[in-house]
């Protein structure tokens, strides 16, 4: 037989995982809905501390300035852009079951495992990139809108770096829980509500126990988890900061296993 | 080179592809035949990993394809031509595909430029009509310059020109001495294009063969005789063994005798001839005539006629 194929590239094994690797950031790169989610999510960030900053200190009495935790409050737009990073997450791996393209990409990357790979380590890398920016300019916007004394931080404060920096580490984690659920789910409307409803739901139900259980089970419920690390006061009962992130990261890991388990099981 | 053994594939209670064996050589158009839901796409599946068989194996080239660590440069497919995130532009969109494979811009720009989608390279490929999607899943298909191309449907939604294109192509692309592999349900078009035919039903194989082969072995050939001593003629061919059928008074339709002998049989004994043609059933008849049995979704046979006044109730 003719042998016609075009001249190889290298094919160490390491430069074939940097390719798949270039291929996974070009899709991130081409598509408008990463640059809105992310955009979304430090607007969001920057505008909530600004209006924060402006109208909370004069709603609160001297008791509140006191003890409330004013760098979480600092960090109030993660309630929103946590939304645009968990749904980026799972949009990373659904947008490709939802059009097809995921076809065309396992016939171009048969090793799925490291498909999968590639996507997870861009979207990790993105997110924790604009997830921190986010969270340190929403920190600073907030420093600069407060009017008196009585709210503000600096870095150097105890626990505040680490909240500061923590907002990026919490985002990043959750989109990448949305990440694994979206390989487990493969669409997209099933995988977000996955993703908010566990966040979300047990929340709720532990609201209804007595204070005693709420203590005992809130730091092993994801959101409450995962908000100790951007968290400077942490509650009674807390298990520390990097504790609680860590039960946080213990159900993206779960999540993004069973993902990695099911992807080379099932027929695409 | 594509080889499958006993290849299945089941869903479930269904068997979508029923202990296949074939093989594609290459050189050659091989079209990929069969009725809807005869099992075509789940076996170009199976041959690109996409889907696990139940039993048996399919290669490329001797290898699996999930052997291949690049694979673009082994097989070039089209399965599904919108099979794309709609907003990527056509240039990114095979720009993701030829990176993973370490496949370099000038080569995308060189394949937009090949199906002539250059001039719509930039824009959002969810707008594409089906014509420039099947282009743009073939242009995807060469990023690799691969030895083997499957292209499943990949006429569908084209203009004349557009088939045309495409049957040059492949044609052009076969005589390289590439293994080129096209499932249709179009039959006039698979006569036009493919030199073998695999004919599949339900799963099983049909036919595999040579579309020479295939036409010539159908009940739909037949020789045709005008002749105003038709009653003569046809004794004498009955004695040479050929099976007729009177047509009409004078017309006999007849196989087992090819024209020239009928012809020189009628001058040897003085006969008139009005009429004398070879009859050959189309890739169509043929194929109809294979798969009647193995049509999955065969329209009713009496289906109730339309009310009068077409009401929908």
């Amino acid at each position: 037989m003719k042998a016609i194929a075009a001249p190889r590239p290298s094919s160490s094994p390491l430069s074939g995982f940097a390719d798949i690797l270039r291929s996974e950031c070009c899709k991130l790169r081409s598509v408008r809905s990463t640059y809105w989610m992310l955009l979304a999510a430090v607007g969001s960030n920057v505008a909530l501390a600004a209006l924060l900053a402006i109208f909370l200190p004069r709603q609160l009495s001297v008791h509140e300035k006191a003890t409330i935790d004013a760098v979480r409050v600092s960090l109030g737009g993660l309630h929103v852009s946590q939304i645009a990073f968990g749904v980026l997450g799972v949009l990373v791996v659904t947008s490709e079951y939802d059009t097809g393209m995921i076809r065309a990409t396992l016939s171009a990357v048969p090793r799925r495992r490291r498909m999968l790979a590639a996507k997870t380590i861009m979207f990790a890398v993105t997110a924790l990139i604009v997830g921190t920016g986010a969270g340190f300019a929403a920190y600073f916007v907030f420093q600069a809108f407060l009017t008196g004394d009585s709210l503000r931080t600096s870095l150097g404060d105890s626990g505040v770096l680490r909240a500061v920096t923590g907002a990026g580490l919490y985002l990043a984690v959750l989109g990448l829980f949305g990440l694994g659920l979206g390989a487990i789910i493969r669409s997209s409307a099933g995988a977000i509500a996955a993703l908010f409803g566990v966040l979300f739901v047990p929340q709720l139900i532990t609201a209804l126990l007595p204070h005693a259980w709420q203590d005992t089970i809130g730091p092993y419920l994801p959101m409450e988890a995962g908000g100790a690390i951007f968290t400077v006061h942490q509650d009674a009962g807390s298990l520390g900061a990097w504790s609680e992130f860590g039960v946080f990261c213990l159900y993206a890991a779960v999540s993004l296993g069973a993902g990695f388990v099911l992807i080379t099981r099932r027929d695409a | 080179m594509i080889e499958a053994i006993g290849l299945s594939k089941r869903y479930g209670a269904i068997v979508a592809v029923d202990n296949l064996s074939f093989s594609v050589p290459p050189g050659q158009v091989t079209g990929f035949l069969g009725p809807n839901g005869a099992g075509k796409s789940t076996t170009m599946r199976l041959i690109l990993g996409l889907d696990a068989p139940t039993s048996g194996s399919v290669t490329v080239n001797g290898r699996p394809y999930a052997a291949y660590r690049r694979p673009l440069f082994a097989v070039g497919a089209l399965l599904d031509a919108k099979a794309f995130h709609g907003g990527r532009s056509a240039y990114n969109h095979l720009l993701c595909l030829a990176l993973s494979n370490g496949i370099g811009r000038s080569r995308v720009d060189q394949v937009l430029d090949l199906v002539g989608l250059r001039s719509a390279a930039r824009k959002r490929a969810g707008g594409f009509s089906l014509g420039m999607a099947q282009r743009l899943g073939i242009a995807a298909a060469l990023l690799g310059d691969p030895p083997v191309l499957m292209l499943d449907e990949p006429v569908n939604g084209l203009d004349p020109a557009g088939v045309l294109w495409i049957r040059t192509l492949l044609k052009s692309l076969a005589a390289e001495g590439r293994t080129v592999f096209l499932s249709s349900h179009l039959m006039s078009e698979m006569s036009l294009t493919a030199d073998r035919l695999i004919i599949i039903g339900r799963g099983r194989l049909i036919a595999q063969t040579t579309v020479a082969d295939f036409l010539n072995g159908g009940s739909g050939n037949f020789v045709r005789v005008r002749s105003p001593q038709a009653a003569a003629l046809a004794t004498l061919l009955k004695a040479q063994g050929a099976a007729i059928v009177l047509e009409t008074d004078d017309t006999l339709r007849l196989t087992g005798a090819p024209c020239d002998a009928v012809g020189e049989l009628a001058r040897a004994n003085g006969l008139t001839l009005l009429e004398l043609s070879a009859h050959q059933a189309s890739l169509e008849e043929r194929y109809m005539e294979l798969t009647k049995d193995a049509v999955e979704y065969r329209m009713a046979e009496r289906a109730p006629a339309p009310s009068p006044n077409g009401g929908r109730s």
